[in-house]
């Protein structure tokens, strides 16, 4: 199996304070790996410190053959990460069409990938004039994924795409990240709550204080869910 | 005169403020918008203006047109450059952070002022208007180009206007004012943008000083009055708010022309500055503004 993404011995924080010493990470092309861990484990720094945004202090990054380490943070996507950041973090001041524009703007992507984005958030094109912050909380998250998949991205982040969505649209928004996987895109999950990624996840990857504690297939975690206190203490 | 001219008369006074008023607030907001950088050195970017438009000008022999547009051209290119200097030499090495980039720009504006004062001089000097045609109106004559100046600053602001919000690159420019993480996370440049509309920001205050200069000459403390208006403008439309700065320009600008006509000069600021209490007071994010998150 070829690797998508390779994170080793990775440490970075905020300002001079530690949030992560010591993460590794081995993402397989076409999987979909979630990361586990409570509230603070760091696993949106994780994320953060893929797309360059909290500089990594060791350790490296490498996709495919590129280390994204020491790339800045405009350039990290052009490698081809795109990121679905928790909260969303739309534009909300300005209409669909310009968040997919923007979106689309990052690698130079044209109608095709446009269209192609959109064939799998329909809803989407009926709003494009509205502004983004009017959409509903699961549109919201359907377009922040659209304007991430513009990219056209090998790795995919996702943070928490499915906090404060009601159940019909989680089931959507599921839905969605396996066509993806379909599609060979390789995305990492972050997610708190083991229910919310057993049905999607390829494998789990645990992260506590900062470290990573191991991977396991979610076949192993279906069989046994008691693992998860073991690694992580969380259920 | 009678009452209807007199006021007519005022009213275009107040408009020619108001063209140059909105320019250069424009450039502020645009800074402040984008940013989050209070540029007290805006007034100076001004001065510079003026002072580069009058040394252009003088280097230009024959018809006074062609000065005045070797100016327009030149002067925003020069304060332009400057502005990029100051903001890759001091305000990126500042991590634009708000509070010491306020002190910064104070820093600069004292530097540009005194630069001006030891190399230009204490002097006003004036510089020729590229024409001197008079508009007749039935009471009194008019200065074509005043007219001329209210006319370009409206093509000007129709062309910011529609680069903003029609162009990649002004969509480039909204995306990095709203989130600034998220947009590098969207491969933009976002530090590239920075330097970019700091400089075009010094560059609208140069153009608003290149146009007012061959009406009120160039002087090295010229830039205070203006950068004074430029905030309350900014603040009364909104920060942030492209129509907000505008509906604030023409507001301050009329009633400051109409104000100074018929009372005081001194009573038309006083007016904007009660304006600027009530607002801050009644509606802090301004008349067109949202709240900032």
């Amino acid at each position: 199996m070829t690797e998508a993404l390779t994170i080793r011995g990775l440490h970075c924080g905020y300002g001079g304070v530690p949030v992560l010493h010591g993460v590794d990470l081995d993402l397989a092309r076409g999987e979909v790996l979630c990361v586990l861990g409570r509230n603070g484990a760091g696993k949106t720094t994780l994320l953060k410190a893929i797309m360059g945004l909290v500089p990594a202090t060791a350790g490296s990054i490498c996709l495919g053959g590129t280390e994204l380490i020491g790339l800045a943070a405009h350039q990290v996507p052009k490698a081809g990460v795109a990121y679905v950041p928790q909260g969303r973090r739309l534009f909300a001041e300005l209409t669909v069409a310009d968040n997919i524009e923007i979106g689309l703007m990052a690698r130079g992507r044209g109608a095709a990938t446009r269209d192609s984005v959109l064939d799998l958030f329909p809803v989407l094109r009926e709003r494009l004039g509205q502004r983004s912050g009017t959409l509903s909380g699961g549109e919201q998250q359907m377009l922040a994924m659209a304007r991430a998949l513009c990219l056209e991205p090998e790795v995919l982040l996702l943070d928490e795409p499915t906090e404060g969505l009601m159940p019909s649209m989680i089931g959507r928004i599921r839905d969605t990240v396996s066509a993806l996987r379909g599609r060979g895109v390789s995305t990492i999950l972050v997610e708190q709550r083991v229910d919310a990624v057993l049905s999607v996840a390829d494998r789990v990857l645990f992260v506590e204080n900062g470290r990573s504690r191991g991977t396991i297939g979610v076949e192993d975690l279906r069989a046994d869910p008691a693992v998860v206190r073991r690694y992580v203490g969380v259920g | 005169m009678a009452f209807g001219p007199h006021l007519l008369l005022a009213a275009l006074e107040g408009l020619v403020t108001s063209a140059v008023l909105a320019l250069m607030a424009l450039g502020l907001s645009l800074v402040f918008g984008v940013m989050r950088v209070v540029n007290v050195a805006h007034g100076e970017f001004y001065m510079l203006g003026a002072v580069v438009a009058w040394w252009v000008s003088s280097l230009v022999s024959g018809h006074p047109a062609l000065g005045f547009l070797a100016a327009l051209v030149i002067s925003p290119l020069v304060v332009g450059a400057v502005a990029l200097a100051a903001e890759r030499l001091v305000l990126r090495r500042l991590n634009y952070n708000p509070e010491a980039t306020i002190v910064a720009t104070i820093g600069l504006l004292y530097i540009l002022q005194q630069l001006a004062l030891t190399f230009y001089g204490p002097d006003a000097r004036p510089v020729a208007a590229p024409f001197s045609y008079r508009v007749v109106f039935p009471w009194f004559g008019y200065s074509g180009y005043k007219l001329a100046v209210i006319g370009a600053s409206v093509v000007l602001l129709l062309v910011t206007w529609f680069v903003l919000m029609r162009t990649r690159l002004g969509l480039v420019m909204r995306a990095t004012q709203y989130d600034r993480e998220t947009a590098q996370a969207f491969a933009i440049p976002v530090d590239r943008v920075y330097a970019g509309v700091f400089a075009l920001g010094a560059m609208l205050a140069a153009i608003a000083a290149v146009l007012i200069v061959p009406i009120s000459q160039a002087h090295y403390l010229m830039g205070l009055d203006p950068l004074l208006l430029s905030f309350i403008v900014v603040i009364i439309g909104g920060l942030g708010s492209l129509r907000g700065t505008l509906v604030a320009a023409v507001l301050i600008g009329l009633s400051d022309g109409i104000i100074s006509a018929f009372f005081q000069p001194t009573l038309a600021k006083m007016i904007a500055t009660l304006l600027v209490a009530l607002v801050l007071v009644f509606r802090p994010t301004g008349l067109f503004g949202t709240a900032a998150r």
